[in-house]
């Protein structure tokens, strides 16, 4: 079946796509997005998580065919939908850069899609808002402390060069 | 396989008269794992996430009619004070992206004995509409679950929407698993108070082929709570009344053995989130205070 879906803002057309394909397989294969990692396919670690109509989800358990006609925004569009500079890292990248939680990265897309959508929704999050916010995301390198601080760090600049504007 | 993707109910009703072995599809939470694993092929997938009114929900009086499709995460933001009790259960459901997806209708249509809501929907009170080309039915959620992931539904049949009784009192919900979230209950204890009818409901999770309510526990705490008048003076539940509640609770289990916990544990359990269940919504309901506990 052919599917249509709108990715990181592009409209995309896909042939032959089966019929129990998961989103994750269509942005991986056959649009040549591998930024969403695929890991357990059962929606268990997150890793897979994009935005579906502005909504976080486990791409793995969305039909490909479930997306025709719907916004996708992978790790891939992160940083052109905050507007940075081609090139450049959206804030929240950026912080986790800076504070080290990335360790062998396989989790770091997920774990980006699901604390940019936290921070849009919660510019302010509390540790308890933010351990809530990435509960779907496992990570088996770092342990978390670092990459709540990178969350912690992402709010902070938001919140300085917010005052600053 | 093919997907079929009605835009209108009716459709979806049509295409699963047409074709009664099509597998039903919204979150994707539970059917897209059993693809992904080639643990099920179906001949047809059935789309259903462009039925807009399936993600909506009714007032209807002392009920709330609940779109099958609503996800977990809207039951939580809007209906928490009409449902309590689900509302707590879907807190516990996987993670935010899964409850984003997920819903009441998908986790009756799978009937797993582990499904988080239907600990909540015995003990509040509901029924499941179902409907096909031949009309709409109204099956008692105690009904609904006929066996391990079997349901009543008729293979024509989809299912519309859940009822559920809206609380008159302090509804609870209880959960055991390793960690806060992505857990499949070990096994869960709802209770509800409905002191309208002064009775107390409830629903065991994940301890029995089927979730099921401890009657006998039920009929034995309402007689003994209007024994000791204690709907007429507030009074605490008598601990001896609320042990043999507990043990009672724990009798109406039929568990197994398996990867995520033992027979005996789970018979345990439920007996330790029986009392627990018991002693918050009680304590709720005499002092009108809500209680924020882990569970």
């Amino acid at each position: 079946m052919r599917v249509n879906v709108t990715v990181n803002g592009r409209p995309r057309q896909a042939d032959d796509v089966w019929e129990g394909e998961s989103l994750l397989y269509l942005l991986r294969e056959r649009l040549g997005l591998p930024g969403s990692k695929n890991a357990c396919e059962q929606g268990e670690c997150g890793s897979c998580t994009v935005r579906l109509d502005g909504v976080p989800v486990c791409a793995c358990l969305v039909a490909a065919g479930q997306a025709h006609g719907r916004d996708v925004v992978t790790v891939e569009g992160l940083a052109a939908r905050a507007g940075a500079a081609e090139g450049h890292l959206s804030p929240v990248q950026q912080a986790f850069v800076d504070a080290g939680a990335v360790q062998c990265g396989f989790c770091t897309p997920g774990l980006l899609v699901a604390a940019d959508d936290l921070l849009e929704r919660d510019p302010d999050p509390s540790d308890a808002d933010i351990r809530e916010a990435l509960s779907g995301n496992l990570c088996r390198c770092t342990g978390y402390e670092k990459i709540l601080d990178a969350v912690r760090l992402a709010a902070a600049r938001t919140a300085r060069s917010g005052q600053g504007a | 396989m093919d997907f079929l993707r009605p835009a209108r109910w009716e459709e979806a009703l049509a295409a699963k008269a047409e074709h009664p072995a099509a597998v039903p599809i919204a979150g994707g939470t539970d059917v897209m794992v059993e693809i992904n694993f080639d643990h099920r092929r179906p001949s047809h997938l059935l789309d259903l996430t462009r039925v807009t009114e399936l993600y909506t929900w009714q007032d209807a009086g002392d009920r709330v009619r609940l779109g099958a499709a609503v996800p977990y995460a809207r039951v939580i933001e809007r209906l928490a004070g009409e449902l309590p009790g689900l509302a707590l259960a879907a807190r516990t459901v996987g993670s935010p992206q899964i409850r984003n997806r997920g819903s009441v209708g998908g986790n009756l249509g799978a009937a797993s004995p582990a499904g988080d809501s239907h600990p909540a929907l015995l003990a509040a009170g509901a029924e499941v509409e179902a409907e096909s080309v031949r009309g709409t039915r109204l099956i008692p959620v105690e009904e609904f679950y006929t066996g391990v992931k079997r349901n009543a539904l008729a293979p024509d049949e989809l299912i519309r929407a859940v009822h559920v009784r809206k609380a008159t009192g302090p509804q609870q919900f209880s959960k055991v698993g390793t960690r806060n979230a992505m857990v499949i209950a070990v096994c869960a204890f709802a209770l509800a108070l409905h002191p309208d009818t002064r009775t107390v409901r409830t629903g065991i999770g994940s301890a029995a082929p089927t979730p099921v309510r401890a009657r006998t526990a039920e009929d034995f705490l309402n007689a003994a709570l209007a024994e000791a008048r204690c709907w007429d003076t507030g009074a605490p539940v008598p601990p001896a009344v609320a042990a043999e509640f507990a043990r009672l609770a724990s009798a109406a289990c039929r568990p197994i053995d398996d990867v995520r916990g033992s027979a005996a544990y789970r018979r345990h359990a439920v007996g330790v989130m029986a009392r627990r269940t018991l002693a918050w919504a009680w304590e709720q309901h005499t002092t009108g205070e809500g209680t924020a506990r882990c569970a």
